[in-house]
C-alpha cells in the first residue's frame, strides 16, 4: 500500500486505479488508505452532475472534460451507473460518450458500480473522489447514476451540484416538488434543440427565485450536449459557483 | 461460485468489453455485456469504433480483471496484436484478452501466441464466456 501511495504522488495512473478498487472493496484497508491520504486532500473541486437516466450528464461531462482541459485544469470523473438488485451485476456505459481523452494524462475517469449504495450514490464514491484529489485532479465531476426525484445524497459529498433536466419530464408542479429540484446550485435544461426547452427554462427561472435558504437565484443554464451548447456557460457557472463559496467561507473565518 | 454468493461477494469481477475498429456489428457484444451483467460481473462497455489506445487507457483506469474485444470487420490480425503490446506497455499483461468475431482458425491460432487468451466466435455459448472469465481470473 505505502509503494501504491507513493506512485500516486509521482502521477502514475494505475497506482490510482488499483487504490480505488482498494477503497471500493476492503473496508480497512480503504479506512486506512483514507487516513494516508488525508493530509492531500481538499484541493479539487468537487462537483456532482445528477438527473435521470438519459438526461445528457456523460454527455455535459464529456464537454465539461474538454473545456477543462483547454484551461489546462487537471480533471477526474467518477461515473455511477445502477448495480442490479437481481444478481449484484452491472453493466457501466457512461464511458461510451467520455472518448478522446485516451493520450491524455492529466484526465481520469472511472466507472463505478453503485452496488449497496443509496441515493443515486456508490458507497465509495466520495472515497474514489479523494484518491483523484490527492491524485492531483483540480476538478473531480461525480456523475451519479439516472436519478428521479429523491435521490439527493450527491449533495452531501461535492461542493456544487448540477440538477440536468430536459423537456418532457412533466409540468411546472413536478418543479416544485421537494427533493432533486431544491439541492441544484445550478440547474441545466439538456437537449435545448427539443421543443419547449426555453419554456422549461422560464418555469424554472420563476421557480428558482423562490427557493429557500438560498443567498442568490441558481443559475439556469440551456445547454444542447451533443452539439456542444451552452457548456461554456456551464462551466463560467460552476466556477463562479465555486468562487463565491470560497469568499463566503473566508468571510466567515 | 452460484449467483446469490456472488451477489453479496465484493470482489466483483470487473470486465471491459469494446469494439475496436471500423465496424458497427454490436449485438454480439451487447449479448455477451448482458450476460456477463447477469452473472453479477460488472461490464464496463465501451462501444464502437474504439482504437486500441482507447482501450487499453480504459482498462487501466478501471482496474479491470478481463478485457473482451470484438472485431467482425477484417482487420483482426492488426488490431489484437496492437491491443496486446499496449497492454504489456502499461503494466496489464496479466490481464487475459479474449477475442470475438468473425475470425478464421489459422488466424487464431497465430494470435494466441500474440497474446489473446481466448477467442469465442459466432455459435459460442454465454454461459462457456462466463465460465471461462471466471477461472481464468480466479487463476490469478
Amino acid at each position: 500500500m505505502k509503494k501504491l501511495l507513493k506512485e500516486l504522488f509521482k502521477g502514475d495512473k494505475s497506482a490510482a486505479s488499483r487504490l480505488i478498487s482498494l477503497v471500493e472493496n476492503d473496508e480497512e484497508k480503504g479506512k486506512s488508505i483514507m487516513k494516508e491520504l488525508k493530509p492531500f486532500l481538499g484541493r479539487a473541486h468537487l462537483v456532482g452532475i445528477t438527473g435521470a437516466a438519459g438526461s445528457g450528464k456523460s454527455t455535459l461531462i464529456h464537454g465539461l472534460v474538454g473545456l477543462l482541459r483547454k484551461s489546462g485544469k487537471k480533471v477526474g470523473v467518477i461515473a455511477i451507473d445502477p448495480t442490479s438488485p437481481l444478481t449484484g451485476g452491472a453493466l457501466l456505459g457512461d464511458r461510451i460518450r467520455m472518448q478522446g481523452h485516451e493520450k491524455d494524462k492529466d484526465v481520469f475517469i472511472r466507472s463505478m458500480a453503485a452496488r449497496e449504495g443509496v441515493g443515486g450514490l456508490s458507497k465509495a464514491a466520495t472515497r474514489a473522489a479523494s484518491v483523484l484529489d490527492a491524485f492531483g485532479m483540480e476538478v473531480v465531476l461525480i456523475e451519479t447514476t439516472g436519478v428521479g426525484q429523491s435521490e439527493t445524497a450527491v449533495k452531501d459529498v461535492v461542493h456544487t451540484v448540477v440538477v440536468v433536466l430536459t423537456p418532457g419530464l412533466g409540468d411546472d408542479v413536478q418543479m416544485m416538488k421537494a427533493g432533486l429540484m431544491e439541492i441544484g446550485d445550478i440547474f441545466v435544461v439538456n437537449k435545448g434543440d427539443l421543443k419547449n426547452a426555453e419554456t422549461i427554462a422560464k418555469e424554472l427561472e420563476d421557480l428558482a427565485a423562490m427557493l429557500p435558504q438560498r443567498e442568490k437565484k441558481p443559475p439556469i443554464i440551456v445547454t444542447t450536449a451533443t452539439e456542444e451548447k451552452g457548456i461554456e456557460r456551464l462551466l463560467m457557472a460552476i466556477m463562479a459557483q465555486r468562487t463565491e463559496r470560497m469568499e463566503i467561507k473566508a468571510l466567515l473565518k | 461460485m452460484n449467483t446469490k454468493s456472488r451477489r453479496f461477494s465484493k470482489n466483483k469481477i470487473r470486465v471491459l468489453l469494446a469494439k475496436a475498429g471500423l465496424d458497427g456489428h454490436d449485438r454480439g457484444i451487447k449479448v455477451i455485456a448482458m450476460a456477463l451483467r447477469d452473472a453479477g460481473m460488472e461490464v464496463i462497455y465501451l462501444g464502437l469504433r474504439r482504437t486500441p489506445e482507447e482501450i487499453v487507457n480504459a482498462a487501466l483506469e478501471e482496474d479491470v480483471d478481463c478485457i473482451g474485444v470484438s472485431l467482425l470487420s477484417g482487420a483482426h490480425n492488426v488490431l489484437y496484436p496492437e491491443i496486446a503490446s499496449l497492454m504489456k506497455k502499461k503494466g496489464l499483461a496479466d490481464k487475459p484478452l479474449i477475442g470475438g468475431g468473425i475470425i478464421p482458425e489459422e488466424d487464431m491460432a497465430r494470435l494466441r501466441k500474440k497474446g489473446v487468451a481466448k477467442f469465442f466466435t459466432p455459435g459460442a455459448k454465454t454461459e462457456d464466456i462466463v465460465r471461462f472469465i471466471e477461472g481464468a481470473v480466479r487463476k490469478k
